[in-house]
């Protein structure tokens, strides 16, 4: 019997890495905010990988820190290891991954959403959405039949709609971890007109670590000296005590059990019907395109602290049960491995994403929003980025207020849903330092710079905090006009200094930001030539040096940003209807009538729409618009 | 053509107010042709490589709306006798500051011009850029709104259609091979910074430099052959039609000075098309020689004969080799239908033999064209047929597109462009850069490099990394 519950300003729906930044962004701005999930304790789960951050991912992290949500911080409280990647590599590709406690890292998520203020906590499968005259949102459904009134509603649903498990010829309809589906709302959203995607992904293995010869494997320790994800984690509160990952690799016999094994695949057999993701083939896909590789990394990484269970990293697999223990009993060190849980594959519904405007929100159906795995991609960072997005501007749309866009030059964050709402997607997506073509300005160390001032001027971002950020910026400036204003002498004190470090010698006097810019030298080893150097924190010392060193890079990245920026600012209404304009190719104006672009730069991202037709597109602006205005 | 991608680091699409330059108007009877430059720097681009009379007058010192005489002059060699004018904006057809060069050194002379223009930093034009840049700067009506859509659609169909045509099978193949090896060190670079516990990186730098060594020096030897013309066939596309044996070679050796074409009298002996460039009095032509046409039942031949006729449909000449020696058949009426809508010079040849054919019966058939009597044997009527052609070109019923020179010098831009970002790589890895700097360039390379081949980005990058690196959890 339906019947009406309560009212609601922002109703989210799904309690994983998106579900809770948007429900967090949505009651931190003031806003009357409902989370359902299927099961409470199910709050932030890690039901794949127990690790935070890696390529691009940390990026991802640090901004939505630097934006005012919550995941830095909470990986902060519960990470049991800690490395910075690429830190051979430049700035740009330098990447934070912790390991996480992942008992740890829901109850710590879970205690910040039961103690904000606005925020109602509800286990309740949502079945409907129910839409008004406009076709705008107006509340959510329950299985049990409440309906929930709301002015604004946010989707993450994860791998959770109509998702079933597999691995060999066993299926099941649940959601990872054998938690409940959610089998409903799928219709619900058929019969709104959204048009749906099947997408798969998978998960290995979890064996027990008293059966594990770790002997047989190589130890990979955390860093020495641990950064925080968040800025406003104090840098001596994570240095603790770190717990080992282990490193061993499939070999023949491996691959041998697999290949003979390949027709109980459900992948090969087309039990499974979902696209896959490519950069995260299960062992059998590895095995079968990369017939000439010998052998294939396994990565044996602890789920916590307080469990024996160990995460096989590279072996995922939706082989039945009995080939699992024997092709897991072929790696070195896992020969006794017993197993915990069964690797398998999980389908789930999703959307295809180019329903959506880049504030997240359906072009179709205003005030619904999206995020997560629900828009198709995958991966925790990316659900969390999402999350903080479409929360953000959920609670803006029901204040009233203009509704957040990063571009491409300005986050990760930007790159990750221009590319979900303007290409073509067919396969989860997963974000990576290659696809930011601006990523030497979009670098890990400088999120709180680039972002603050947008979290902040949002209502997410403390005065003090934002603060915090203005004075680095300017500590940062006063320091390199002193660098750059520094003059060092030919005298013998700096020939022996540089002899030292394999530097060529001075002819003359130089400024000590040339020598910064030399690559065998930098701005802190270079402390000793510099008698007047002031205190300084290591961040502001280290962008003191990335800007120095890279500035002919970072100069080119920032004059390629401000042409960008031209295309992006001549916006486009999202009712448009191309056919208008003569002289686009067929091609074009179809992609552009489907894709109904934001602006002419998103319309010149989208695949099918040449050079020539931006060109007509906007002299036939020009001619119907600004002139006119 | 190009387009924008998440991927590289250009935005692929034209800047708003850089310099662009093109040849303004097409060749005329007194050889005389304009190339113009439009934007910001067009006065000082001028500078770098126009020598006044008076040696020490710069176009930068000089009032707006004037003329001036002097020499164009590159790597101190005169390429021309030229009249410069200088048209400061907003007073301009763009409304940005012009310069044009007046110059009648012919085509290959305002090539060159055009050359020195982009290296001198200018960028090859888009299509229909000028006319849009006088648009958008408000100096058209907007009712001309429509006529500037289309001829930014003509232009782009045409360079699109000549890049594809011009651009020869081998020149097309080994740009395509640099841009697959380039992709895949991209593709190895990137997979190590995304997984850098799977992918080493040691001595990755070594390595890579003499990966790109032969690269480059393949790009510097296709760079070579676009000076001298050969990399992209510019020129009025002119097919040799006729039935088997009926002396198409023979008159393509005699264009053509020497003997290319295998003659002899078994008829189809040219079982595939020939092309060769020749330059007849300063009018460049691309001589298509084809297998004859004629219904034939041998699968090799039947597909030169194919490959004949589509030619002869993107002809902007055809050269049609009637043996006046054999009355006419099937064969004839096939190339009749096909040419009668075509520029086309009849030729009838063999005339020094015994002819069965009149004149007549074709000038009824093909009552536009024109006829010369020929031999390609005796050369007679040579001369007549060279006449004809420059008259056709210098009336202007054969008009060959500006167009052309164009894409040829945005090929060359690329080309260049491309060989530079080549170097920077090298310039990172010998100054110890992370190996995360190297992939900017080199994706700009690639990007570039696909702006020849009429090829984008896309995904390139993305799918070059999940189909030959193993990657993930």
């Amino acid at each position: 019997m339906p019947y009406l519950k309560e009212s609601y300003d922002v109703a989210v729906v799904g309690a994983g890495h998106a579900g809770c930044e948007a429900a967090l962004a949505s009651a931190r701005l003031g806003l009357k905010t409902i989370m359902f999930t299927v099961s409470v304790d199910s709050i932030a789960l890690m039901p794949c990988n127990p690790n935070i951050g890696g390529s691009s991912k940390g990026h991802l992290v640090r901004e939505i820190d630097a934006l005012g949500g919550e995941m830095g911080k909470n990986i902060d409280k519960s990470f049991i290891q800690s490395k910075m990647l690429n830190r051979s590599k430049g700035p740009a590709v330098h990447s934070l991954r912790a390991q996480a406690d992942k008992q740890n890292y829901s109850s710590q998520m879970r205690r910040v959403l039961e103690n904000t203020e606005n925020l109602v906590i509800r286990q309740a499968e949502v079945s409907e959405i129910v839409t008004g005259e406009n076709n705008e949102i107006v509340g959510v459904k329950t299985v049990s039949g409440a309906e929930y009134a709301c002015r604004a509603a946010v989707l993450c649903t994860g791998t959770y709609l109509r998702a079933r498990c597999i691995y060999g010829d066993i299926s099941y309809y649940t959601g990872p971890n054998g938690l409940m589906a959610a089998n409903h709302l799928t219709e619900s959203l058929i019969a709104h007109g959204i048009e749906m995607y099947r997408f798969k992904t998978g998960t290995p293995a979890r064996v027990d670590k008293r059966t594990i010869d770790f002997s047989k494997m190589e130890e990979q320790k955390g860093d020495e000296k641990v950064v925080p994800f968040s800025f406003s984690t104090d840098p001596a509160s994570v240095q603790k005590e770190q717990v080992s990952c282990w490193l061993t690799y499939t070999n023949e016999e491996t691959h041998k059990i697999i290949r003979e094994n390949i027709d109980r695949s459900p992948l090969f057999s087309g039990a499974i019907e979902g696209t896959g993701p490519r950069y995260c083939p299960s062992i059998e896909d590895k095995v079968v395109k990369f017939a000439d590789k010998n052998r294939h990394q396994v990565f044996v990484e602890p789920e916590g602290l307080y469990t024996n269970e160990m995460y096989l990293s590279g072996m995922s697999s939706s082989l039945p049960e009995d080939v699992q223990y024997a092709m897991y009993h072929t790696v070195p060190g896992l020969e006794n491995a017993a197993i915990v849980r069964n690797a398998y594959a999980i389908e789930y519904d999703c959307i295809n994403p180019r329903q959506l405007k880049p504030t997240l929100e359906f072009k179709a159906i205003p005030s619904l929003f999206a995020g997560g795995q629900f828009n198709g991609s995958s991966g925790y960072e990316e659900a969390a980025a999402q999350g903080l997005i479409a929360g953000i501007n959920a609670a803006l749309s029901v204040k009233q207020q203009e509704q957040v866009i990063l571009d491409r030059s300005q986050a990760y964050i930007g790159v990750l849903i221009d590319d979900l709402v303007t290409k073509e997607n067919h396969e989860p997506y997963r974000m990576m330092t290659s696809r930011a073509e601006y990523r030497l300005l979009l670098r890990q160390d400088n999120a709180d710079m680039r972002l603050s001032e947008i979290g902040h001027k949002i209502g997410l971002v403390s005065d003090a905090d934002y603060q915090k950020v203005l004075d680095k910026e300017a500590a940062i400036e006063t320091e390199i006009v002193r660098v750059e204003e520094t003059h060092i002498g030919a005298n013998q004190k700096v020939q022996e200094f540089l002899r030292e470090h394999e530097s060529t010698e001075l002819k003359s006097g130089i400024t000590l930001a040339e020598l910064v810019k030399r690559p065998e030298l930098d701005y802190m080893m270079l402390a000793e030539l510099d008698p007047k150097r002031p205190e300084l924190s290591d961040e502001v010392a280290e962008q003191v040096n990335i800007q120095l060193k890279y500035e002919g890079y970072i100069k080119r990245q920032m004059q390629q940003v401000k042409q960008f920026k031209k295309l992006e600012k001549k916006k486009l209404y999202v009712d448009f209807d191309y056919t208008k304009v003569k002289g686009l190719r067929k091609e074009a104006m179809q992609k552009l009538n489907l894709y109904k672009p934001m602006s002419v730069g998103q319309a010149s991202r989208i695949s099918g729409v040449s050079p020539a037709d931006i060109s007509v597109l906007v002299v036939y602006l020009e001619q119907h618009g600004s002139r006119q205005n | 053509m190009y387009k924008c991608t998440g991927t590289g680091k250009d935005t692929g699409y034209q800047m708003e107010n850089d310099t662009i330059a093109a040849i303004g108007t097409a060749m005329s009877h007194s050889g005389i042709g304009i190339v113009r430059i439009s934007g910001a720097d067009a006065i000082t681009i001028a500078d770098r490589i126009f020598k006044a009379k008076k040696k020490e007058k710069k176009l930068k010192d000089v009032a707006t709306h004037t003329l001036h005489y002097g020499h164009i002059v590159k790597d101190e060699q005169i390429i021309d006798e030229v009249l410069v004018s200088v048209m400061k904006g907003p007073h301009s057809y763009t409304a940005e500051d012009v310069i044009e060069i007046n110059c009648h050194g012919g085509i290959l002379v305002m090539k060159k011009i055009l050359d020195a223009v982009i290296e001198s930093g200018a960028r090859p034009a888009e299509a229909g850029e000028f006319t849009k840049r006088a648009f958008l700067n408000g100096r058209m009506d907007l009712s001309q709104a429509e006529a500037v859509i289309d001829i930014i659609n003509s232009q782009n169909d045409f360079a699109l259609k000549s890049a594809v045509r011009q651009l020869s099978g081998s020149v097309s193949d080994k740009i395509k091979a640099i841009r697959s090896k380039l992709i895949y060190e991209i593709a190895y670079i990137e997979s190590a910074l995304d997984d850098p516990e799977h992918y080493p990186m040691e001595n990755y730098g070594e390595e890579l430099q003499e990966k790109l060594k032969p690269l480059l020096l393949e790009m510097e030897k296709l760079a070579d052959t676009a000076d001298d013309g050969r990399i992209l066939k510019e020129g009025i596309k002119t097919v040799i039609l006729g039935k088997p044996n009926a002396g198409k070679s023979s008159l393509l050796n005699l264009m053509v000075g020497s003997e290319r074409a295998i003659v002899t009298d078994i008829a189809g002996t040219t079982r595939d098309t020939l092309e060769e460039h020749i330059l007849l009095d300063g009018i460049s032509l691309n001589m298509v020689d084809t297998a004859g046409i004629r219904q034939t039942s041998d699968l090799v031949e039947q597909i030169g004969v194919e490959r004949a006729k589509s030619q002869a449909e993107e002809a902007d000449l055809v050269l049609y080799v009637i043996d006046a020696t054999k009355p006419l058949d099937d064969n004839d009426r096939e190339i009749i239908r096909c040419i009668s809508d075509k520029k086309s010079i009849v030729l009838f040849n063999k005339c020094d033999l015994d002819t069965v054919l009149a004149e007549q019966e074709i000038r009824q058939m093909l009552p536009e064209k024109s006829i010369v009597v020929f031999s390609a044997k005796e050369r007679t009527g040579f001369d007549v047929l060279k006449d004809r052609i420059k008259e056709m070109f210098y009336s202007e019923e054969l008009k060959f597109n500006d167009e052309i020179y164009l894409t040829s010098a945005r090929h060359k831009a690329a080309l260049d462009s491309a060989h530079r970002s080549l170097q920077l790589v090298l310039e990172s890895i010998r100054a110890g850069m992370p190996e995360d700097f190297f992939t900017i360039d080199m994706m700009s390379a690639y990007e570039q490099l696909g702006y020849i081949t009429g090829e984008s980005v896309e995904d390139d990058l993305v799918n070059e990394i999940f189909s030959k690196f193993c990657m993930g959890k």
